[in-house]
């Protein structure tokens, strides 16, 4: 109790409160503009965040994080565009609701969805991260390799149909991590001489380049759209959320998918939402609507997506295994500020946890209570030129490159590296696994030349449970990918 | 009734996209040639295990890159390709002009200052990008905006211009520190 007091006081104060307003708003904003999402934000957040308190920079980041998908579902639902990827399933079931007339209802449903997954999502990472808190001593540098390494490839296997060129670009994230003196013999890796290099290529000058600059690439080089918005009735909103109680079933239900998805590291969003959606067209009494205006796909999709941000949480905040991109350039910020997250985090400074519990929630209620009067203003973000949105990010990302030690090079290479997203965008490639090939890549080579030490046979390296069930998933993993192509090579299908 | 499928959002790719394989060529080429380089631009400690060799790690990554490359390009090399290769490749060196402005843009902020330069760069792509009138007004007013909030307001690290030393005495503060 005394940590929980301690932390609703670490909350109250102006900075936190303006960080935890901006953050939240400031995501619903960036949600609903198509083209921008919560990757771009947090990437040109986050070198701001390093000169702010550990707590304030945290609570701007969630609430980006965190909102972000609320405001997503906004053009999903009334323009057929979601405003984030993980937005695409809302608009199978939004956006014919909006041509019947009905987008009031079907804006109020993803609201309550969405509020709905974040607060079993914020419940669940109360319970079970100090859950896995406690079990994390039990993680020596063998348990933590190989949950990195079952990280890698769930991260990799997850990007169905793009499972070879998501390897490709996670085995070039972890490339790029061993860049520069590495940390035990001090000895140069691919530096060519470069003293720029020596101190190997860093993770936010790669992140800015990778989801903002590339972004900005790819909207300054397309065609503006002409939106045309359609009408949202001003009153009625309160009322239709409670509809979410005829499909509380399909909430739970995708709301739990959507933790157990974003805890596991590489799984995340798309997941959670395509195995929602799965369950509730299979369990629905009219399946033949999905798709065309069902409530049930908008409820499925919504509460599965916004339960994973906590949930992503719960890996990050007991081991420091970041999930996905988003969570790893959280872990950026708790590094900065020397905060090691993990066991002694929750022993140590519990006040802390129960503040980013409190915020979590504090920033959902304050999202719908600004979707309730604001959604119809909002609507009109979604008329901004994409190519003058670019012209924002451009001009947003130097903020976030230059504030990071002003160097003329970190802009050179963030710029490379905007170019190489941009090609990867255009050709529909992941840039997530490159993230977290840079973030988990460091921690496998640390601990894996930690754990060989103590190591004589290669059966000692899972000789203890965790370690063993660990290498049974990663096992599962390849398995189940190698099965899928086995199968799609018998029904003549091409899959990798 | 549900939408066709050009309305639907795109959730996975299918076909060969075009320039997907000048992609993958490049990757490999390049991974390859840092493979080359392991040699040199690594160290191998005698009498340390594999997984404490500083070569380690830059070896499995870079193999991993060509094997999985090597295999990508076998799978994909099966599926019909979209013609368009070279088409693509010249948008994406067309995307090096933003680079350009955007390089220009931070070159001129140590000379003109962060306040001339951003409005300079932000009507300058609007106009580029076929903006007129009105939009270009607004593309100044957002870089004015920004400059206050980041600069004026976070006093955000951002050198400022060399053309303030120029200005009189106690105007020349209030540029530096504030523009």
């Amino acid at each position: 109790m005394d940590s929980f007091l301690s932390g609703l006081e670490l909350l109250a104060r102006w900075d936190v409160i303006a960080a935890l307003l901006v953050g939240s708003i400031g995501g619903v904003l960036v949600g609903a503009m198509p083209g921008v999402g919560a990757a771009v934000a947090i990437a040109i957040a986050l070198p701001v965040t390093f000169s702010l308190e550990p707590i304030v920079g945290l609570t701007l980041l969630l609430g980006i994080y965190g909102s972000s998908m609320f405001g997503g579902a906004i053009p999903a639902i009334l323009v057929n565009t979601p405003g984030t990827p993980v937005n695409a399933l809302t608009t199978y079931d939004g956006y014919p609701m909006t041509k019947r007339g009905e987008s009031r209802r079907a804006l109020s449903l993803a609201y309550s969805a969405s509020f709905y997954g974040a607060v079993v999502s914020i419940l669940a990472l109360m319970l079970l991260a100090p859950v896995l808190a406690k079990v994390a001593p039990l993680f020596g540098a063998r348990e933590i390799f190989l949950a990195a390494l079952l990280g890698i490839v769930l991260v990799v296997v997850t990007h169905r149909g793009q499972v070879l060129p998501a390897a490709i670009l996670a085995c070039l994230g972890i490339f790029l991590a061993t860049i520069g003196i590495e940390p035990s013999a001090y000895t140069q890796r691919y530096t060519f001489g470069l003293s720029w290099l020596q101190s190997g290529v860093d993770l936010i000058v790669v992140v800015l380049g990778l989801f903002a600059i590339s972004q900005a690439l790819v909207l300054l080089m397309s065609q503006d759209k002409p939106v045309d918005l359609p009408r949202v009735e001003k009153t009625g909103f309160f009322r239709q959320m409670r509809e979410l109680w005829v499909y509380r079933r399909i909430a739970t239900v995708a709301s739990s998918l959507g933790v157990i998805c974003g805890m596991i590291p590489g799984v995340g969003e798309f997941m959670s939402q395509f195995m929602s959606y799965s369950y509730a067209q299979r369990t629905s009494k009219t399946p033949e609507r999905f798709g065309k205006g069902n409530p049930e796909g908008i409820v499925a999709s919504e509460a599965a997506n916004n339960s994973v941000p906590a949930a992503a949480m719960i890996p990050l905040l007991a081991l420091g295994i970041p999930g996905e991109e988003l969570t790893a350039m959280m872990l950026a910020v708790f590094y900065v500020h020397n905060v090691v997250p993990g066991p002694r985090l929750f022993a140590e400074q519990m006040d802390f946890i129960y503040a980013l519990y409190i915020s979590l929630f504090l920033l959902n209620v304050i999202v719908v209570v600004f979707l309730f009067f604001a959604t119809r203003t909002l609507m009109k973000v979604m008329l901004i030129p994409s190519r003058f949105l670019g012209m924002m990010i451009l001009t947003f990302s130097l903020i976030g490159i230059y504030t990071l030690r002003n160097s003329l090079t970190d802009i050179a290479i963030a710029s490379a590296f905007g170019l190489f997203g941009f090609v990867l965008k255009r050709l529909e490639l992941p840039t997530s696994p490159i993230i977290l090939g840079i973030v988990l890549g460091k921690l496998m080579e640390d601990r894996l030349r930690t754990a060989m030490a103590r190591v004589r046979e290669p059966w000692d390296f899972i000789d203890r449970p965790i370690a063993f069930v660990l290498f049974l998933m990663i096992l599962a993993a390849l398995g189940a990918q190698v099965w899928t192509v086995v199968k799609a090579r018998r029904e003549g299908g091409s899959h990798d | 009734m549900r939408e066709g499928p050009e309305d639907q959002p795109h959730v996975f790719p299918h076909g060969r996209r075009p320039g997907e394989m000048l992609f993958v060529t490049i990757t490999m080429t390049v991974a390859v040639a840092l493979l080359a380089a392991l040699p040199w631009q690594t160290t191998w400690l005698p009498g340390k295990g594999l997984a404490a060799q500083p070569r380690f790690w830059p070896a499995v990554s870079l193999g991993g890159v060509v094997l999985f490359g090597l295999l990508n390009a076998l799978t994909r090399l099966r599926v019909p390709r979209t013609p368009g290769r070279w088409r693509e490749a010249a948008v994406w060196l067309r995307s090096l002009e933003f680079i350009g402005w955007y390089m220009l843009y931070v070159l001129a902020i140590p000379v003109i200052g962060y306040l001339a330069a951003t409005l300079a760069f932000c009507t300058g792509i609007a106009l580029r990008t076929g903006y007129r009138g009105r939009a270009v007004w607004i593309a100044a007013a957002f870089g004015l905006v920004v400059v206050l909030v980041f600069k004026t307001g976070m006093n955000v690290k951002i050198p400022s211009g060399a053309i303030y030393d120029h200005a009189p005495e106690g105007l020349r503060y209030l540029l530096m520190r504030y523009f």
